[in-house]
């Protein structure tokens, strides 16, 4: 622990590391609950499940509780659709005391059927919480009792939002998909096919993703969720290989569709030119008898570099020598960001995660510079001060990272899932460039205090 | 319990309300020097910080207990106290306000009894005031935790004493623009007042230049102290009985009269709640205000045509609604659907003491509804515009219909935190927006572009 001036809660010390020359290795203690009083940007179990299945857009999705976990998800992410939009409604069975004591079960099924007949989705999730845990309704059983009598998959979420971390909810989420995966028919997937998992489609990043291979001549079958269909859902174990990305949340999927059909998976980044161009190449190499595959993954990384990089280099002279604060949700993420910000000019001087494990957190080590603090599951008071003791020009984080940074005076740019401009794919490093430049370059931070402004 | 004006689906779908512990924390966030901290799960408090921070955009930490499996099965007892502790140490709160979440209710913990538990562990050391609140999530909605954190706020801070001048001021859930005025008022007619929460500070503030764990600002725990003693309570709130109210608390415990009437939007609300200070402080209304309120009389003159006979949505929470139909009537717009999530079964009652006749006149109120409910009616009953939270956004798209952005959240405009809703000057504000949307739909569904309109 190298970070003895900074005070930080007891049971905190050992997710937080400081490179030095010549400090101790990094053993982060990471996936662990939170810890209790303290101020987490973490979820829950039910957040966890809700982000990944959240953008399966021709499903109805609905949240077994109280009102709450419903209202503060509804629309809530930029998940966007090229067809029915039925996930950016918000249904809940909204308990109420009598339901508590009694059970939820009959609201539940009541509120299937009604919900069922009126949206006619593809399918319907449900999502446990907390206190459906305790009051000890059968949801499975609810489910396959309007399976069977609506003829439509009907998947329970065990999301409970006590039991575990946002990593349970996403094993929960990845095992509803799983069981709707093999259920549907492989004719006419090709052999040079892939899904795309961990892509949410946020401001129709899937949709540029998707341009790319299908470009290559590879047929995309799913994408999971982004902009994500049952049926195509239903039929994505006949493609060749997974193409994961967001590793956090997929992973277990991926490696469940392994053992069960054989598919092999790789992990991607599409964020920034480095790995954006890697993830083409690597799965081009994949199909290696077929060569015009990887010729045309280079002309497509040649194109879209070549149309980028004048404007890029603008951006970079302006921001050369700055220095930027990472706080997003997965760890592979970060990665990706630090390359990308070194490619604007731009140091990194906090990288964390709230759910990285210890491989990442060692890789982060090694891809960092000397001074940089890694932070697992941190929080506003952690983040605030290592922002302004390291005298970040720019945090990078979610909606609740935001009002840190503009409090402090600090640019800001939002890379988590409400986003609302595409940051994945070349045209998203441009965008990603643009966004950074004009939050950290905008004039207004001279009447910041941290600048000599006025308090 | 279904009445013949709540929905006869049988789920919500885009409600029309939020969380109980969500008001609570909102109101803690209103006492000086305070943390608010909810036992249960970690998602609650980490989603209703993401909602209010959309909203008010500025940092609001919520601490949390942080519940696990082995939490939930034998008891919150142990991460309560872990939390308190840490919480205690990180932000050396003057205060800690606790609310309870769903999962903590169901099991059944006893806070009171585990606050005492940790009082008599921590022995001599010097602990923050513990406030509760117990907002279980299926009861009820944000408001009533709201309101359910201020009284009890008011039941741990508030002591006897002589009697004293200051007039306690307990608005609701306002913006922080509303509350800033409010206190203006106060200062203007030179009542000395306690106003509870203050959160106009703590969640619409300046520049820092180092975080601070705790925003600056909010009601002093002296203050809430004093509200005991004071000569009256004003309390606004239509629906808020005086069994679930600080003052009603303070009128049963301390003997403090409490004046409850409905939020002062419109000029015959905002004259009743004047009227009221004239009566407390023994003193004319002071110019200034005389002033605001004869610039929005003839306000009203100049853009009576333009909104007269216009027919509207509202919805909200229940005492927003009531207040803003009764501005609506005054200046002959037509609420025809007064509509709430809440479901305190009081709303048809008032709104028939303020427009006796609002069933010949069209006006109708529906309580326990949710957006699909609303939108459904918007079929039927053919406004011109929406007023109400950002949430009816979906709707307002879909239907094709100006929404009027009000109350809390506006999550998809800038500057909620600013919007003024009370007194001469927040009606003002009101009135000129309603003017000029109804203006601009004009403006923009003419082929000859006037320019002057």
């Amino acid at each position: 622990m190298d970070t003895e001036h900074i005070s930080l809660l007891k049971g905190r010390e050992k997710q937080v590391y400081e490179k030095k020359q010549g400090g101790a290795e990094i053993d982060i203690a990471c996936d662990t609950k939170s810890l209790s009083g303290s101020v987490s940007q973490r979820a829950c179990v039910f957040c966890g499940s809700r982000v990944v299945l959240y953008p399966v857009a021709d499903a109805i999705h609905i949240v077994h509780g109280p009102i709450g976990c419903a209202a503060y998800t509804w629309d809530i992410r930029g998940a966007v659709s090229s067809g029915p939009e039925l996930h950016r409604l918000s249904f809940s069975t909204d308990l109420q005391e009598m339901d508590v004591i009694y059970g939820g079960e009959k609201k539940l099924y009541q509120s299937l059927i009604e919900l069922i007949d009126q949206y006619q989705p593809n399918a319907a999730f449900i999502y446990s919480t907390c206190i459906v845990g305790l009051i000890g309704d059968d949801i499975d059983a609810v489910c396959k009792k309007v399976e069977q009598e609506k003829g439509i998959p009907v998947l329970p979420v065990h999301s409970e939002g006590f039991k575990g971390t946002k990593k349970d909810g996403y094993r929960a989420a990845c095992s509803a998909l799983m069981t709707l995966i093999g259920t549907g028919s492989t004719e006419g997937i090709s052999k040079y096919s892939i899904n795309i998992l961990g892509e949410f489609n946020l401001a129709g990043e899937a949709w540029i993703i998707r341009e790319y291979y299908e470009k290559m001549g590879i047929q995309v079958v799913a994408t999971m969720t982004g902009d994500g269909r049952i049926d195509a859902i239903r039929r994505s174990h006949g493609v060749s290989l997974n193409v994961v990305q967001c590793s956090g949340s997929m992973t277990s999927l991926a490696k469940d569709m392994e053992e069960t059909y054989g598919i092999p998976f790789i992990r991607v980044s599409y964020f920034g030119f480095e790995d954006m161009s890697k993830s083409l190449y690597d799965v081009a190499a994949l199909f290696p008898d077929r060569p015009e595959i990887m010729e045309k993954a280079k002309e497509i990384v040649r194109d879209e570099i070549r149309k980028y990089y004048p404007e890029m280099q603008k951006f970079k002279s302006a921001l050369t020598g700055k220095k930027a604060a990472i706080y997003v949700g997965g760890a592979f993420k970060t990665f990706s960001l630090i390359k990308a910000l070194r490619t604007i000019g731009m140091s990194v001087v906090l990288a964390g995660s709230q759910t990285g494990n210890k491989d990442d957190y060692r890789r982060l080590k090694e891809m960092c510079d000397e001074g940089t603090v890694i932070v697992d599951d941190s929080n506003p008071v952690e983040l605030s001060k290592f922002i302004l003791e390291k005298e970040a020009d720019l945090l990078i984080g979610g909606v609740k990272e935001r009002p840190i940074a503009f409090k402090l005076g600090v640019g800001f740019c939002d890379h988590n899932h409400e986003r609302k401009i595409p940051l994945a794919g070349f045209v998203g490093m441009y965008n990603f460039a643009k966004e950074v430049y004009e939050s950290v370059m905008s004039p207004v931070w001279q009447f910041a205090p941290r600048k000599g402004g006025l308090l | 319990m279904t009445s013949m004006n709540t929905t006869a689906k049988t789920a919500t779908q885009n409600a029309c309300k939020l969380c109980n512990p969500l008001g609570a924390c909102l109101a803690f966030r209103g006492i000086e020097n305070s943390v608010p901290f909810l036992h249960g799960s970690q998602g609650c408090a980490t989603y209703i910080r993401r909602y209010l921070i959309s909203h008010y955009k500025e940092p609001i930490d919520i601490a949390s207990s942080n519940f696990n499996e082995e939490t939930a099965v034998f008891g919150g007892s142990h991460n309560l106290k872990l939390g308190l502790k840490n919480v205690t140490q990180q932000y050396t709160p003057a205060v800690i306000g606790i609310a309870t979440t769903c999962l903590s209710e169901t099991i059944g913990d006893d806070v009171p009894m585990i606050l005492r538990e940790y009082k008599a562990i921590m022995g001599d050391v010097p602990q923050p005031i513990m406030i509760f609140a117990s907002t279980p999530s299926y009861m009820g909605s944000h408001i009533d935790g709201f309101h359910s954190a201020v009284r009890a706020t008011v039941k741990t801070l508030a002591e006897a004493g002589p009697k004293s001048d200051v007039v306690n001021l307990f608005p609701g859930m306002i913006s922080p623009a509303d509350i800033r005025y409010m206190k203006e008022i106060m200062e203007d007619f030179a009542i000395p007042y306690v106003l509870l929460p203050d959160y106009s500070q703590t969640l619409d503030g300046g520049p820092w230049g180092e975080y601070h764990t705790i925003p600056p600002g909010g009601t002093t725990t002296r203050a809430i102290a004093s509200s005991g003693s004071a000569s009256a309570s004003i309390e606004f709130g239509s629906t808020l009985e005086a069994a679930k109210s600080a003052g009603g608390y303070l009128e049963e415990s301390f003997g403090v009269p409490r004046h409850c009437m409905a939020l002062p939007i419109g000029i015959k609300a905002s004259d009743r709640f004047f009227a009221m200070l004239e009566k407390l402080s023994g003193k004319p209304m002071p110019e200034k205000h005389m002033d605001e309120r004869r610039r929005l009389v003839d306000a009203y003159s100049d853009g009576h045509k333009y909104v007269f006979g216009r027919k509207v949505i509202i919805y909200g929470e229940e005492d927003l609604v009531i207040s803003m139909a009764s501005f609506l009537h005054e200046i002959g717009v037509v609420p025809v659907l007064c509509a709430s999530g809440g479901k305190s079964g009081q709303m048809k009652k008032r709104l028939l003491e303020i427009i006796p006749d609002m069933d010949e006149l069209g006006i109708t109120a529906r309580e326990g509804v949710d957006f699909v409910d609303i939108e459904n009616e918007t079929e039927t009953l053919k406004p011109d515009f929406l007023i109400g939270n950002s949430k009816g956004f979906t709707m307002s798209k879909k239907s094709e219909l100006p929404l009027i952005r009000i109350g809390f959240p506006i999550h998809d405009r800038f500057g909620g935190q600013r919007l003024h809703h009370l007194g001469y000057r927040g009606t003002q504000e009101l009135f000129d927006r309603i003017v000029n949307t109804v203006i601009e739909q004009r403006q923009n569904s003419s082929d000859i572009g006037y320019t002057y309109m």
